[in-house]
């Protein structure tokens, strides 16, 4: 039984087409990376999944909850699903605590004492306990895209997406965002990201996803994709030459 | 020949201020209400409240100030409504400030980041929750300062009123004028209030903006 189905897609922006029907089943508990040259889709399609882009044709559904474009729908959906993004957007008038606590308040009319110790909690698993009061910009970036996986782990996810989050962070910033990852694909969070950090995705995802001009055009562990890239397309992506 | 003192001038000029101050301040809270009524219909989904905010702005600040005033006084007039000279420019100058002071806040309100609007929408708030919670906070901080100087510009514009006969600073200043045959001097004073009235508003303004920035670099 797969936790995220992907039907079929289609998605347009005008007349040019960036998805041209793309079929992934994702079980819970995997970690899947999304990997592909810029303009092949791959952002689009993790955008899809949590309906911040409609989509043309074909289905998206996670966990039962339809991909619809009405408030109702989306927001059930929403509820499934959580994202990071590359740019972190945390909510900049509002102190770490307060952007994890306020949609667990908002969407889900959680006490706010309840709300407090969830976002203290989910603080601590990310290791910033101690900034509960701090304001986003008092922050480093790695800090910050880490109060942002709290912030969506904070509504009780049942899978993650994740943006190309360590993208806008200074190298030595990277490994702690991907530690808090690792931490959470180890303990069974179904993730879908999109990533161009090769090695974590080989150690860490149980599948990879090439996708090259709206399509997918290889999938499979990656020990294979990366072994033995059977198109010339992913073979060039990854520098091999055979 | 009856002689004006100083004070005599400054007395009556002080005393029309009063109306000046009080059109100003219903002109900017009303202005205010409505605007913001505007700006909701304006950002908002439906189509039709879109145009319609769109084509009112353009209109308003479009034509000169002292035609809606003439408008206002003459124009429901026609109607065979008899309209005094406070309600015309009252009207007038809700109007024009609610105009300009949506555009002011539909600026304020597009400058708040995309991501913004997708984070809150991720994590499952609906249009009016991210409205209330995520957007307008954050807008309002940055449209303080702006609205604060578009008061400059209420104040200096009630001084139009006084073609339609509305009693204010700038009447007065006529009238003192046609009775002391000092019009320098009594200009003078008339520019000397508005100076005291407009001057702090600025001020507080360019205060608040850098007061606001600095905040919003390091809370």
């Amino acid at each position: 039984m797969s936790l995220i189905e992907i039907t079929e897609v289609k998605k347009r922006f005008g007349n040019n087409e960036v998805l041209k029907g793309i079929n992934i089943d994702v079980a819970p508990g995997e970690v899947i990376a999304v990997i592909g040259k810029s303009g092949s889709g791959k952002s689009t399609l993790l955008r899809c999944i949590n309906g911040l882009e409609t989509i043309d044709e074909g289905s998206i559904s996670v966990a039962g909850a339809q991909l619809l474009p009405d408030e109702l729908h989306l927001k059930a959906l929403r509820l499934k699903v959580g994202m990071i993004f590359q740019g972190f957007n945390l909510f900049p008038h509002l102190t770490a605590g307060r952007n994890v606590m306020l949609s667990q308040m908002v969407v889900k009319k959680t006490p706010k004492a309840e709300a407090e110790a969830m976002a203290r909690r989910q603080l601590e698993r990310v290791g910033l306990a101690h900034k509960f009061d701090a304001y986003p910009d008092q922050l480093s970036g790695g800090q910050q895209q880490r109060v942002a996986i709290a912030r969506a782990l904070a509504m009780q996810p049942i899978a993650l997406l994740c943006d190309e989050i360590t993208s806008a962070l200074d190298p030595e910033l990277v490994s702690e965002v991907l530690a808090v990852v690792k931490e959470l694909a180890g303990e069974g969070m179904t993730l879908m990201m999109v990533t161009h950090e090769m090695r974590f995705a080989r150690d860490v995802c149980s599948r990879v996803v090439f996708m090259h001009q709206g399509r997918v055009h290889e999938i499979g562990p990656p020990e294979e994709v990366f072994a033995s890239p059977k198109t010339p397309e992913l073979q060039q992506f990854l520098g091999v030459t055979h | 020949m009856s002689e004006f003192t100083t004070w005599d001038i400054v007395r009556n000029l002080l005393l029309a201020a009063r109306w000046t101050i009080l059109l100003s301040i219903v002109s900017f809270i009303g202005g205010g209400l409505v605007g913001a009524a505007l700006l909701f219909a304006r950002i908002g989904k439906r189509r039709l409240g879109q145009i319609f905010v769109k084509t009112y702005v353009e209109l308003f600040q479009g034509t000169p100030l002292l035609m809606q005033l003439f408008l206002a006084f003459f124009g429901l007039g026609l109607f065979g409504i008899d309209v005094p000279a406070w309600l015309a420019a009252g009207l007038a100058l809700i109007l024009w400030s609610a105009a300009f002071l949506t555009e002011i806040w539909r600026g304020c309100v597009e400058a708040i980041a995309r991501g913004q609007w997708e984070a809150s929408s991720s994590l499952g708030m609906g249009y009016i929750q991210q409205m209330r919670h995520v957007i307008l906070p954050q807008a309002l901080r940055i449209a303080v300062p702006p609205t604060v100087g578009f008061s400059v510009q209420v104040v200096k514009g009630t001084a139009l009123t006084s073609i339609i006969g509305f009693v204010e600073l700038s009447k007065a200043g006529t009238v003192v004028t046609n009775a002391t045959f000092e019009p320098f001097k009594v200009y003078g004073l008339v520019a000397l209030i508005y100076f005291c009235l407009c001057w702090p508003l600025s001020k507080s303004s360019q205060i608040l903006e850098r007061k606001l920035n600095v905040a919003h670099r390091n809370h």
